[in-house]
């Protein structure tokens, strides 16, 4: 009896890491498939051309050679969204609330553990850090980026959205959107007023700028090389621990037991002994934890910031919300996902494939316009259960 | 309990011909102090103050109306002339009335959130910056790189044109948007008109390749304005010169053309709105505000309905962002960011979403923070920072503060404490909608 309980755990905690592998595989390989047909279509055209005068390649030998780069940044950038994503997914689930303020609380996390590694870094003992060291200090600026945005986090819904609760839906919207200003302008003060600065660059340690070469290939008259950062992977292994773990605390616990309750019938579960505000602070704290080690993350990946860095990444993570099935936890990391490798393939080819005339520059574009076509033709999103019309 | 002082209060005021002496002595007295002291915030801010005494008090409205006649084509052309950031100043709360006043049809009659709402201003600016501009004959020419000798396309009188066809152009972009989106829900719907607010930022940012039709992101200049006859500016300065002290400049004149067309666009549009919410199309608004499901059972055609709603708001930001084109002579992107669509969202979220006198003073309180009291703050600290002065106790020298901490820039926080605090402690605004007070009062009288 105990042994099937931990069993049906285990089966619990890992589900959806094959959804997520073959999710990953997938939109690589359809992906890949119309770019390399798009190559090929346009080899003999003005467009190949254009490129063959410029770089003496055709356009299906440089479509391929930076094929597997593409694939890798993508999947990295889509982890990031994903573990953003995540955040969203659950208050949306719980509340049926656009949390507008998540992407200030990934924000503040990124910021915190951030500034921890500069004054660490200003010690001198990073520099001289052994790499096991270096892990450890950048898993301790995790941990605090962590604690910070979810200690905001249980505060912001505690001051701005407690008092609206049962209020017609947009209010507690207007009001989280009022807190994502808010906090965006409060960080610069913060930073400005202690530095005169407003941006911060993630201090350079450890082994993280390093790149795994994982092979070497020629394919025709293409020369491919593989190869990954270990930053991708701390990111990409980061987030899947996330979501093991959400999942995890969700499907396999009593509070998760709770907290579903309160997801589906408040009152209910109110009546049933569940200390439902409590419950509903809970999410956001845990939203807000993922959140916070999103930005770090977020930070170790791109190394700058700055007080507005939440707002695309954050609304890139909403789009992956809705894409997977806003609610659905496994939904949130396919769609980051598929959205990341999305917004790489069209950053890296758009450029070569109009000759210039729209480049990277329209990549944002590109989630707005997933976004649309989702809530349009599957409003449930790819993994989503039906959302209906709740008064 | 203090609602019930103020009622009070103003049942004492509203007595006899106590309120035509009140608004009299008040308009009397801000006239007075900015002819005097045409530097001083205060003053302004008495004569501006004096509008709303204007409205509060119960006078006849033909009293109003003369009045207020009075205090916006002769005083206050000839106040703003003497002191031109006044003018300024009344310009862009003008601006930014309209563009509330459009907004609240959209967020407070039909009760759908737009996010994105500046970028209908950015389609009526972009549309009489691109014909209004030798733009059309840099197409070819990547920025910077064009000649300096290229035609105008069209005349500057084209703009009164421009004002139409930007009513209707907006209009058609507003449907053009709606059509997809307007069966998500409301929080769904707010979010993807942030996104399509984005895209025409985005698009405005880059088009300036592989076709130059937006500059990008330097943005386009010179912007034509409709011609200045002679004779106005002769007029003008032989009318009011005595009492201006100076001869009034050209450059002048033009602020207060905009200035008085701003105004005729806001006369129009509130007219239209006043008309719109007692038809049959503000009901159904209200309808699909209150309970979508209800409305299309009772027969509304909710899409179209929406549409309209979209239509009639796009509209009035497109004429705004013509004259806005015009009356700067120069447009570019970051004028039509996020956050000047949350700014005039907490332009009609302070004032009372769904109400016209509230969505006016909302624009006005808001602008003049921006403007007046934000801008005034900066410029104390910066004095500060120039003497030696010390905050006491703390011991901290006022020179050594960051020049980062530059309160003008901080606008994101005063729109973020607006909505948050206006959620929370007061939803239905500063001066709430009529039909919402009838509710609340049904409200109250049903809980005795």
């Amino acid at each position: 009896m105990k042994q099937s309980v931990v069993a049906v755990n285990i089966r619990e905690m890992l589900r959806p890491l094959g959804q997520l592998l073959l999710f990953s595989l997938g939109s690589a390989i359809v992906l890949s498939a119309i770019v390399l047909v798009l190559a090929l279509i346009l080899d003999q055209t003005a467009v190949g051309l254009h490129l063959h005068d410029r770089y003496k390649l055709s356009l299906y030998s440089y479509t391929l050679v930076n094929l597997p780069q593409v694939v890798i940044d993508g999947l990295t950038i889509g982890f990031v969204y994903a573990a953003i994503a995540l955040g969203y997914t659950m208050v949306y689930g719980v509340l049926e609330f656009i949390n507008f303020a998540h992407s200030e609380i990934f924000a503040v996390g990124a910021f915190v553990g951030v500034e921890i590694l500069i004054a660490l870094d200003a010690t001198g003992i990073l520099r001289s850090a052994s790499v096991g060291m270096a892990y450890a200090y950048l898993i301790l600026a995790i941990v605090m980026g962590m604690a910070a945005a979810g200690a905001l986090a249980v505060t912001v819904e505690r001051v701005a959205y407690r008092p609206l609760r049962g209020a017609p839906r947009l209010v507690p919207l207007i009001s989280a959107i009022g807190v994502s200003f808010l906090l965006q302008d409060v960080i610069r003060l913060v930073e400005g007023l202690t530095t005169g600065q407003f941006n911060r660059i993630m201090p350079t340690f450890g082994n993280f700028d390093q790149r795994l070469n994982l092979g070497r290939f020629t394919l025709g008259e293409a020369n491919i090389a593989l190869g990954i950062s270990v930053k991708s992977i701390i990111v990409i292994t980061a987030a899947v621990l996330m979501l093991v773990g959400l999942n995890y605390l969700v499907n396999a616990t009593r509070i998760g037991k709770a907290i579903r309750a309160v997801a589906q019938d408040r009152p209910t579960a109110s009546l049933m002994g569940i200390n439902v505000n409590r419950i509903i602070s809970l999410t956001f704290l845990v939203g807000g934890l993922l959140g916070g080690a999103a930005g770090v993350l977020y930070a170790l990946k791109f190394t700058r910031i700055d007080a507005f860095v939440g707002f695309f990444p954050g609304l890139k993570a909403f789009t992956a919300a809705v894409l997977g099935g806003i609610g659905n936890l496994t939904g949130a990391l396919l769609g980051g996902i598929v959205l990341g490798m999305l917004e790489t393939f069209a950053g890296s080819y758009l450029g070569v494939f109009t000759m210039g005339a729209a480049g990277s520059e329209y990549k944002d574009i590109f989630a707005f316009s997933i976004l649309i076509i989702v809530l349009i033709f599957r409003p449930q999103g790819l993994m989503g259960e039906h959302v209906g019309q709740k008064a | 309990m203090t609602a019930r002082f103020g009622t009070a209060l103003l049942r004492t005021l509203n007595a006899g011909i106590l309120p035509y002496l009140l608004v009299l002595t008040h308009i009397g007295l801000g006239t007075a102090l900015v002819y005097w002291a045409p530097r001083s915030n205060i003053a302004f801010l008495v004569l501006i103050s004096s509008l709303f005494s204007l409205y509060a008090l119960k006078t006849t409205r033909r009293f109003q109306l003369i009045v207020g006649t009075v205090l916006a084509l002769l005083i206050i052309p000839v106040i703003g002339v003497r002191n031109i950031f006044y003018l300024e100043v009344i310009f862009q709360i003008s601006v930014f009335a309209a563009l509330a006043l459009g907004l609240n049809i959209v967020v407070g009659f039909a009760g759908l959130l737009d996010l994105g709402y500046v970028a209908f201003y950015a389609v009526g600016a972009y549309l009489w910056a691109f014909f209004g501009s030798q733009q059309y004959f840099v197409l070819p020419f990547a920025p910077g790189t064009q000649p300096s000798n290229l035609p105008f396309l069209l005349p500057g009188d084209a703009f009164y044109l421009f004002i139409f066809i930007a009513i209707i152009v907006a209009a058609l972009t507003g449907i053009l948007l709606g059509l997809p989106v307007l069966r998500l829900r409301g929080d769904y719907l707010a979010i993807v008109t942030l996104g399509f607010g984005e895209v025409i930022r985005v698009l405005a940012n880059n088009l300036d390749k592989p076709l130059n039709f937006t500059n990008g992101p330097q943005g386009i200049t010179p912007i034509q304005r409709p011609t200045m006859p002679e004779w106005a500016v002769q007029g003008f300065n032989d009318l009011f010169g005595p009492l201006i002290g100076h001869t009034v400049s050209t450059a002048d004149m033009y602020n207060l053309f905009f200035y008085l067309a701003a105004l005729l666009v806001i006369v129009v549009i509130v007219k239209v709105t006043r008309r719109l919410d007692d038809s049959k199309i503000g009901r159904a608004w209200t309808a699909v505000r209150e309970d979508e499901t209800a409305a299309i059972a009772m027969g509304i055609p909710l899409v179209r309905m929406k549409l309209a709603a979209f239509a009639v708001g796009a509209s009035f930001a497109g004429v705004m962002g013509v004259l806005l084109a015009a009356s700067r002579t120069f447009i570019s992107p970051e004028s039509f960011s996020f956050m000047q669509s949350i700014g005039v969202l907490s332009m009609v979220i302070l004032g009372g979403s769904g109400s016209i006198p509230g969505v006016i003073l909302g624009a006005a309180v808001v602008t003049i923070l921006n403007l007046q009291v934000l801008q005034g703050f900066s410029l104390y600290l910066s004095e500060l920072r120039q003497s030696d002065a010390i905050i006491p106790l703390l011991n901290f020298a006022w020179k050594d503060l960051s020049t980062q901490l530059d309160p003008a820039k901080y606008q994101r926080l005063l729109f973020g404490l607006i909505l948050i605090l206006m959620m929370i402690f007061r939803p239905t605004g500063l001066i709430p909608a009529k039909r919402r007070m009838r509710k609340l009062a049904d409200e109250q009288t049903g809980g005795e």
